[in-house]
């Protein structure tokens, strides 16, 4: 009886969840979504045309013009082998094509209990919102129950320390730090040595944004994994580039450097929200394979969400239309 | 920035300058090529459109058709086209309101906006000679004010205290009116980020920007912005009077179609550059310039207006001096010249400005890495003064201490005497045969001197 209670509640938070996550992606729909929704829906004739007004409906959002190519190429065949019967038929293969291309990055980050403290690094170009990701990813692992623990590692920017330190106050977790300008790959080697003695069960990284062209910064940061290692050969157990949804085809280049240098293992996604920006997430699954760990969709701190491919696909391609 | 851009449409160029004349078939890929170069630097779709066609029609024109060189008549259209869409000039600042004049900054969050009131200030400060007082508008980033307030220190303008409890409103008006009471020139506002389509967020810097009426209002933007940035620059541009637009962070690889569409949809002045994390990093905005760059014609004028700027008149005129008299250089002066082309932006900074340039393999350009100064300088700095001035005494356990003492290897102190010694041996000759001679030693070494 109380299994079926929680399990019926459970279910309702998903798809309360989901109608907020709809609600957060609303534009994107407008611009991805409902564009190729109404071209695909209005009796239209399938002809080059159309195809011509689906691949800018793509590229207006972001997804690129390899990734367009891509799925334009696929409909075009379909097309010409007369597969291809009417526009719905077409928007069935698209929201196919979409799936196909998120489905692969749709992996959480999932924190083995073995594994402690388990170490998370995390690294970006300036002002992707590294920090607040940081702070909202502790206030929801200290929610489920973790023991978390923050290091101030940008030691450049101005402030950025005291702002690591507000997200600590906020969510009641302990922030290692030091002086702005200290080494950070000090402060890295400080926080893993007080998350093992203080029974850390999550250890978060911050580190300062850069420039991914700058090979002097990111030597820098290849050093402070190399001190991280040092102290634990497992770790870092996951390094999250954190990428902006407003960045344009650059994040491929961004993501390509800081792969090179650290060697990332997952990607969060931020400031997808509220603006027609969220086709760069399909050049990003597509070009690298990596898994998407988060989306950022709000300022709330439950706006940082999970990466479910298919929740995604429905969110702006809905399934019954 | 733009490299790949005006890699793209030199490759295609090449293609089409293999072919004799242009037709209808070879223009039309040629223009495609264009178009997916466009796109993929991030140009947003509609400004694309009017961009091909504007260049389509004018190549279809007597100018290319007629001309003996097809190719070069339509990388100039591309070019004109460029330069005309990025607006015609740069604009400078107006400052010439009723001191205090205001200036107030909007943009996304993490466009650079914090940054840029620093870099702003510090560049109306030295060079302009103003006094300058900045205030954050930021009640909602945490450490937002904090941080303004550690950069206004680092760049030495005044700051204004605000806080979180306060509101926006107030903490502008109170900035303007504490710079009006100081008898300041300019005051800086800076603001937190906001999404375009947030209707609250947008409501309420309207009403800062009513409340203070600043002479300018500047659009901050991220080059490595995509498609959105357009819908972006749009909205704020229906909510404020943009007097300009600053774009950041320009010293990535993004290859700026922003700049582009932004400057396309709101018609408003790219005013700044923002290229690279010092508070100096802050260029005018040369429309001309940076379409060369695309077509990969170098950025030859800004390069001679840095120099200007940052070499050290002083220094060389005591090095020009010293030579006269006849004494050979020292380690302290080639350390001097080094230190030069560090605060010239450093090798990749003026790599980047030199036309042909982006033709170097990348391996080659990767070389040019300011890191390899900063070892030289490192190297130079663990010597003796007597060791800097009479290199010749350096011999084994000299070496190994110079190497141990920078952190290098004894190998990087040979190669930097045998620099040393190539350069001296270099300006000997110079000295003897002027300067005929010593290209007559360098021709066959370097291309293009034969």
């Amino acid at each position: 009886m109380i299994e079926s209670n929680s399990n019926a509640s459970a279910a309702t938070k998903r798809t309360g969840l989901f109608a907020r996550l709809k609600e957060k992606l609303a534009a994107t729909r407008r611009t991805l979504g409902e564009g190729l929704g109404d071209l695909l829906r209005v009796g239209r004739a399938l002809d080059q045309d159309l195809l011509d007004d689906i691949e800018t409906a793509l590229l207006r959002a972001d997804v690129g013009v390899e990734t367009t190519r891509l799925l334009i190429d696929d409909l075009t065949a379909r097309l010409k082998r007369k597969e291809l019967n009417d526009a719905s038929a077409a928007y069935r293969v698209l929201r196919q094509g979409l799936l196909g291309i998120v489905q692969p990055a749709g992996r959480p980050l999932i924190i083995p209990s073995g594994t402690k403290p388990y170490i998370i690094m995390v690294v970006g170009v300036n002002g992707v919102g590294k920090t607040t990701t940081i702070g909202k990813l502790a206030s929801q692992l200290k929610a489920s129950g973790r023991r978390v623990m923050l290091a101030a590692g940008d030691t450049f920017r101005a402030a950025a320390v005291e702002q690591l330190k507000v997200w600590g106050e906020r969510t009641g977790v302990p922030v290692i730090a030091q002086h702005t300008g200290a080494d950070a790959a000090a402060v890295a080697h400080d926080a893993m040595t007080a998350a093992a003695a203080r029974d850390v069960d999550v250890l978060i990284i911050d580190t300062a944004g850069r420039q991914h062209t700058h090979s002097g910064l990111m030597d820098e940061l290849k050093k402070i994994r190399r001190v991280i290692a040092k102290v634990d050969g497992a770790a870092p157990h996951e390094v999250l580039m954190v990428l902006d949804a407003g960045t344009g085809q650059n994040a491929l280049s961004q993501l390509e450097h800081f792969r090179a240098a650290v060697d990332v293992t997952g990607i969060a996604l931020t400031k997808l929200d509220g603006t027609a920006k969220g086709g760069v997430l399909l050049a990003i699954a597509k070009k690298s394979g990596l898994p998407i760990r988060y989306i950022g969709v709000g300022e709330d701190v439950g706006d940082l969400r999970e990466f479910e491919a298919e929740e995604y696909v429905d969110a702006i391609l809905p399934k019954n239309e | 920035m733009f490299d790949n851009l005006s890699q793209r449409l030199q490759d295609t160029f090449k293609r089409l300058r293999g072919h004799g004349r242009l037709t209808e078939d070879n223009m039309r890929e040629t223009l495609r090529e264009v178009r997916v170069a466009l796109l993929e630097a991030d140009v947003a779709v509609p400004v694309v459109k009017a961009f091909v066609e504007r260049v389509r029609e004018r190549a279809a024109g007597q100018e290319v058709l007629t001309s003996l060189t097809p190719g070069q008549a339509l990388i100039k259209v591309v070019y004109d086209e460029l330069v005309e869409l990025m607006g015609s000039a740069n604009d400078a600042l107006n400052l010439s309101a009723r001191p205090p004049a205001v200036i107030l900054f909007a943009g996304l969050q993490g466009a650079g906006k914090t940054t840029t009131v620093a870099k702003l200030g510090r560049r109306l400060r030295t060079r302009d000679h103003k006094s300058v007082l900045v205030a954050s508008a930021d009640i909602y980033r945490p450490a937002a004010i904090e941080q303004l307030r550690k950069l206004a220190e680092a760049v030495e303008v005044e700051f204004f205290e605000s806080n979180p409890r306060q509101t926006p409103v107030g903490i502008a008006t109170g900035a303007v009116e504490a710079a009006r009471r100081k008898v300041l020139d300019v005051v800086l506002i800076d603001t937190a980020g906001r999404l375009h389509v947030d209707d609250a967020m947008m409501q309420e810097i309207q009403a800062v920007h009513a409340a203070i009426q600043p002479v300018e209002t500047l659009f901050v933007v991220d080059s490595m912005a995509g498609q959105d940035a357009v819908n972006a620059a749009q909205a704020f541009n229906a909510a404020l009077p943009l007097t300009g637009v600053v774009l950041t962070k320009a010293d990535g690889d993004a290859r700026g179609g922003a700049a582009l569409s932004v400057r396309h949809v709101t018609g408003k002045p790219i005013k700044f550059l923002g290229v690279g994390e010092a508070p100096d990093a802050l260029e005018p905005f040369h429309p001309e310039r940076i379409a060369s760059r695309i077509l990969g014609m170098g950025d030859v004028l800004s390069l001679v207006e840095e120099a200007q700027r940052t070499v050290d008149h002083a220094k060389v005129e005591q090095l020009t001096q010293k030579l006269k008299k006849g004494k050979g250089l020292d380690l302290e002066d080639f350390r001097d010249q080094m230190l030069q082309m560090q605060r010239m932006g450093g090798l990749s900074s003026l790599l980047e400005k030199l036309p042909g340039a982006d033709q170097l393999p990348a391996a080659a350009r990767e070389q040019a890495d300011d890191s390899q100064i900063k070892r030289l300088v490192a190297i130079i700095n663990s010597m003796t003064p007597e060791e800097r001035r009479n290199p010749d005494i350096i011999r084994g356990s000299r070496k190994r201490r110079i190497a141990g003492g920078s952190g290098t290897q004894v190998q990087d102190v040979n190669r930097l005497l045998k620099q040393f010694t190539q350069m001296e041996r270099m300006m000997k000759q110079l000295r003897k045969g002027g300067l005929q001679r010593m290209l007559a030693g360098m021709r066959g070494r370097m291309p293009g001197l034969s």
